[in-house]
């Protein structure tokens, strides 16, 4: 059964409460990261149908949001996700062959995962953070300054941690 | 070196935290605007002539005198921190390093206002931003800034700070409403405008990061001090956010009477350009605003310096100048291919489109196809024709800005560089290996002290 832990539903009535009475979809956004962080990284139709019945909102409601943000994964994704920028700034500054070597590097396309499971490459625009580029988000923060040589080191960094 | 008014205090150790930003100096403006009657604090921003940072540059105290103030209806403060135009990435910096200085100028502003609660729509992707900003607000929360009767002043205030999820547009202002309230990002029909009717329908002012930051100094200096700082119209001082082919990318607040070419070549500020080679073109104000090639960002047409302000930027309307924008500086050096770039801007535009409005749902798309094919060796000389004739077709036929964000850059491409496109058509295999390079752009070199 799908279903947040005690905590994340403490999180959940907290969000809720930053808001007028009533207006609880509000909290779809947040949540919807909440859940996909939970759920497995990629919103599933029985998680976005949880989310509804958490907000009282109806499914639909959820699905269209879903779909519309670019951080909303539809479909499963590797372990360790890295979203490559390729907007003017970062393609100034080399992002095209940062991200033909990680394609090289995991033997994947744009959009793909590694038979293993372990990585996703997606490319992504503009992030802001065009001054240290080329990057790419990396979980919860961002890689900066890429070269092939760090790209080596953050693959060995994710699998010294799967191990 | 020019005065600093936001970032000053930057680099000292620990400002992020509550403790050292109060030991230096912060929270002052909001102990004395708590003694100030609230429409005095809206007239010493409207007389300081701060204009908003986010890129639309509409002066920020008058934006506040729209505020409807029917009895009985909450109103909303809600700061802007959805940084996405391609080249800005200053509103980041404030936040993760000086974060109680953005709190402060929202106290201040929500005293002014009479506003109880605010949102903060910060971008999705900068999580850890997010958390630097819970934190900050906890800290303040516990000191008596935030919370019920601030300061024994009786006036409460509540900030929560709210992640989007990866789209451009929710920096539009009622598109991030719209996400708010937890929908797609479809920027609303105006009238009526969020200071009638925004967030829940309620009055509502969006204002971005830096102004809401801008508010400190303004209130602790005085509004007329503040203006006294920049020329005509620019006052205060601007954050830029410089990046692209310089040897010194980054933040720099400028006091806008410097020239653009100090700007790129000062050691002070972009260091020049890596590898010796030369200036091709510049987009001085973010994705959006039309690039200039090298003689004309130096110099306007009627021959002066061009300067880092509002009106100097945009001397000579689109014809011959730009914007100020947002302030993200992206400069192309001569190995930069111009077809290529606009091409890049051309997709990010595509995918960033809400989809409302057919001139922009349709328009982005082909413009994506024939720059990439032109860019690929197979375009035709018709089609340059018909990317000028796509982009006049969704400027000012949308509901939002977007529609002449993603016109203005394949615009100003052709109109400057119309030979590269011209180039790329007559030579389809050489544009695969070679670029056309630096032609008839001059190319003035910045030396120190002129």
């Amino acid at each position: 059964m799908i279903q947040f832990n005690e905590t994340s539903l403490k999180k959940v009535a907290e969000i809720i409460a930053r808001y007028p009475e009533g207006k609880q979809k509000s909290a779809l956004l947040p949540v919807l990261h909440m859940a996909q962080v939970e759920f497995g990284g990629w919103l599933a139709v029985p998680v976005m149908d949880y989310v509804a019945t958490l907000l009282q909102i109806e499914p639909i409601e959820v699905y269209e949001v879903a779909s519309f943000y670019s951080m909303y994964n539809l479909k499963p994704v590797g372990k360790y996700l890295f979203e490559v920028c390729q907007t003017g700034p970062c393609m100034l500054n080399g992002s095209d062959n940062i991200i033909d070597y990680i394609k090289q590097k995991l033997n994947i396309g744009v959009g793909e995962t590694t038979a293993d499971g372990m990585f996703t490459l997606k490319t992504v625009e503009c992030l802001g953070a065009c001054g240290y580029a080329p990057m790419m988000q990396f979980g919860k923060t961002y890689r900066e300054h890429l070269t092939k040589e760090k790209v080596d080191s953050i693959i060995e960094e994710c699998r010294a941690k799967a191990n | 070196m020019g005065k600093k008014l936001l970032l000053e205090k930057v680099h000292i150790e620990g400002i992020r935290h509550y403790d050292v930003y109060r030991r230096e100096g912060g929270y002052r403006s909001v102990e004395k605007a708590l003694k100030m009657q609230p429409n005095d604090i809206v007239e010493e921003v409207k007389k300081s002539g701060l204009r908003g940072r986010g890129g639309a540059g509409f002066p920020t105290g008058m934006k506040w005198s729209f505020l409807a103030k029917p009895d009985g209806v909450p109103r909303y403060l809600v700061c802007n921190a959805d940084e996405s135009e391609p080249g800005t990435f200053k509103d980041r910096y404030l936040m993760e390093f000086i974060p109680h200085i953005l709190i402060e100028g929202m106290i201040v502003a929500s005293f002014a206002l009479g506003s109880n609660t605010n949102y903060i729509y910060i971008r999705g992707e900068y999580d850890w931003v997010t958390d630097i900003l819970e934190n900050a607000i906890a800290e303040a929360k516990q000191n008596g800034w935030l919370g019920k009767n601030i300061q024994g002043s009786g006036f409460d205030l509540e900030m929560y700070v709210q992640r989007g999820a990866g789209a451009y547009i929710c920096g539009e202002e009622t598109a991030l409403l719209e996400s708010l309230e937890g929908k797609r990002g479809n920027p609303r029909i105006k009238p009526p405008f969020p200071a009638v009717k925004g967030l829940w329908g309620c009055p509502t002012v969006v204002n971005n990061v830096e102004t809401l930051a801008a508010v400190v100094p303004i209130i602790n200096e005085g509004g007329e001090a503040y203006a006294q700082i920049g020329v005509g119209k620019s006052t205060g001082t601007k954050l830029i956010s410089a990046c692209g082919n310089i040897n010194k990318p980054g933040i720099y607040e400028i006091d806008m009477t410097i020239s653009v070419e100090e700007f790129i070549y000062s050691d002070e500020y972009c260091g020049g350009i890596p590898n010796g080679k030369k200036l091709k073109a510049c987009i001085p104000g973010g994705s959006s605003v039309p690039i200039l090639p090298a003689n004309l960002l130096l110099t306007t047409a009627k021959g002066e310096k061009r300067l880092m302000n509002y009106e100097s930027l945009s001397d000579g309307g689109f014809a011959t100048g730009s914007m100020m924008g947002s302030g993200g500086f992206i400069v192309l050096d001569e190995d930069q291919c111009i077809v290529r770039h606009t091409y890049s801007l051309a997709r990010f535009y595509r995918h960033e489109s809400c989809g409302q409005c057919s001139p922009c749902r349709e328009g982005t798309g082909w413009m994506e196809k024939i720059l990439l094919s032109i860019e690929s060796g197979k375009g035709k000389m018709s089609d340059i024709d018909l990317l000028w004739d796509i982009q006049r077709k969704i400027e000012g036929n949308t509901i939002c800005p977007l529609g002449d964000a993603a016109a203005w850059p394949v615009a100003a491409s052709i109109r400057h560089f119309r030979d590269e496109f011209e180039w790329h058509v007559n030579n389809p295999e050489k544009c695969l290996t070679e670029n056309f390079g630096l032609r008839h752009y001059a190319d003035p070199i910045y030396v120190a002290g002129s």
